[in-house]
């Protein structure tokens, strides 16, 4: 669904990433874990559409978007759920959600596609017609994550879903990932809190100094040596 | 007593033309983040477009906003794509803020060019007759300046809270990184805004041209109590440009009388500072800076 072939990456004159590949198959749920600084972001970033390669290609359902501007990579099916949340915050939680519905595929639905999301999120129904600022951190990061899936996108990217959060948000914010994953949404996550997000993950890709260090089964990377002892502190 | 209600009365009248004059300059701000220092010159071409039309065909000076917005809000839009657009890439805000005062030399000395230093009359049609009402006597055409800004804010307001676009427009003033992440092509609706102000102070010239003889150098006299009048309100509030503009319209007009014409723009301004002192947001100040996190 999503390749990435050996893409360089950055912010103007710093590259951060480094001949990075990855696939991304129809379905799956799909994991970057590494440290601070590693390039996870900017990974997402740039398959958003919101940075531009400077080498490599990315492709999308065979369509090469290595290039293409971020609001047209929504248009195509990926949306990304920004790190830190980023809600309109002068605006109600329900304009934020139909903000989300702006893609074009999306629009027409959108009453149904509400309908569906608030199932997943009670909360969120509750805070409708507060503004978005006035929510604590937990519930803002609900409706950012509500607000994605407004665009009924193919591919959802979590930027560090679990930030900032406390540990029983923490635990609902993957049930909620998990809950999307059923719905066979293709999900890429990147997180910080590896072990969370391996366990609910197919497979996963471990990110160091702006290269691929290691990838594979989900299961397999939490039984890896090196994971355990960099990222688990096992 | 009636004195004073007349006083009142001629505040207002004067709020309504600062308003109608701030809302598109205090739209664009809002949005594009753009402090249009051009503004005062959008008045005044749509001012000489109104007088031309008015003259020239014999229409009445109101009809002439089919025409003098629409002309206006290319400007505007215009003025964003191939000026402020390309200038976004700067290192510097501050290039912006530079090309707007460029931009406003330009249109001044392009009108002296075209229609020289003497001032244009565009024909009063009737506007310029006082009104009585009740106990106070007003200019028709003040009337009309003010039901339309009263308008113009209410429409405003309701074209950016109840329609796609306008949601999509205040996505972008609160957060562009995420707008971009909803789909909304940012750069469009930069044009679009920019547009939509110019057409706001476009709406404003048909009305104020019947009034005030225009010149080159018109948009400067109103430009800067526009200016007061957004900082005021808050930059970025339609609200807020609104009652500022009421309130500058009011301490002129006493001030005027009870302190002295001379003082007038003394007090304005020495109320505007102290304002400034006490709440440097303005207003109606929201966190301006929310909207800059990317």
């Amino acid at each position: 669904m999503l390749t990435i072939e050996g893409i360089d990456a950055g912010y103007g004159a710093t590259t951060i990433l480094q001949g990075v590949s990855l696939e991304v198959k129809a379905g799956e749920v799909v994991t970057i874990v590494g440290a601070n600084g590693a390039g996870k972001s900017t990974t997402l970033r740039t398959i958003a559409g919101l940075i531009t390669p400077t080498a490599g290609r990315i492709s999308f359902e065979g369509q090469d978007i290595t290039r293409t501007a971020a609001h047209e990579v929504v248009d195509l099916g990926i949306t990304l759920i920004p790190e830190g949340r980023q809600l309109f915050p002068d605006m109600t939680v329900r304009e934020n959600l139909l903000m989300g519905a702006y893609r074009k595929a999306a629009r027409a639905a959108q009453a149904e596609t509400l309908e569906e999301v608030l199932q997943l999120f009670p909360r969120v129904r509750e805070r409708m017609n507060q503004q978005a600022s006035s929510l604590s951190g937990g519930e803002q990061q609900m409706v950012a994550i509500a607000r994605g899936m407004m665009a009924r996108p193919k591919l959802l990217m979590f930027d560090e879903p679990s930030l900032g959060l406390a540990p029983i948000i923490v635990s609902q914010v993957f049930e909620v990932i998990g809950k999307i994953a059923a719905t066979g949404t293709t999900v890429l996550i990147v997180e910080q809190n590896v072990f969370s997000t391996l366990k609910a993950s197919d497979r996963g890709y471990v990110l160091e100094n702006g290269e691929i260090a290691l990838s594979g089964a989900a299961e397999a990377l939490l039984r890896d040596d090196h994971v355990r002892q960099a990222y688990l502190g096992i | 007593m009636n004195i004073f209600l007349q006083l009142v009365a001629n505040g207002l009248m004067l709020g309504g033309l600062f308003a109608i004059i701030s809302i598109g300059l205090t739209l664009i701000f809002g949005i594009v983040k753009v402090v249009n220092f051009a503004h005062g010159e959008f008045l005044m071409a749509g001012m000489y477009l109104t007088w031309i039309i008015t003259v020239g065909l014999g229409l009445h000076p109101y009809v002439t906003v089919l025409a003098v917005a629409p002309f206006l809000f290319v400007l505007g839009a215009m003025t964003q794509r191939f000026l402020i657009q390309p200038l976004l890439l700067a290192r510097d805000d501050h290039v912006q803020i530079f090309a707007t005062v460029g931009l406003s030399t330009a249109l001044i000395n392009l009108a002296l060019l075209i229609f020289g230093a003497d001032i244009a009359n565009t024909p009063a049609s009737g506007l310029r007759a006082p009104v009585q009402i009740g106990p106070v006597r007003i200019l028709e055409g003040q009337v009309y300046i003010f039901i339309a800004a009263v308008l113009l804010v209410i429409g405003l307001q309701l074209f950016l809270s109840r329609t796609q676009t306008g949601r999509a427009i205040r996505a972008v003033a609160q957060n562009r990184a995420a707008a971009q992440l909803m789909g909304i092509n940012v750069d469009r609706i930069y044009v679009l805004s920019f547009g939509i102000g110019a057409a706001c102070v476009g709406l404003a010239a048909s009305l104020v041209a019947p009034l005030y003889p225009v010149s080159s150098t018109i948009g400067t006299y109103f430009v800067l109590t526009a200016f007061v009048v957004v900082v005021l309100g808050g930059l970025g509030s339609i609200v807020g440009a609104f009652v500022g503009a009421m309130i500058i319209g009011l301490i002129d007009s006493m001030a005027g009388f009870y302190i002295g014409s001379d003082l007038r723009e003394a007090v304005v301004f020495g109320v505007f500072l102290v304002i400034l002192i006490l709440k440097p947001s303005g207003l109606f100040g929201t966190r301006v800076s929310l909207s800059h996190i990317s």
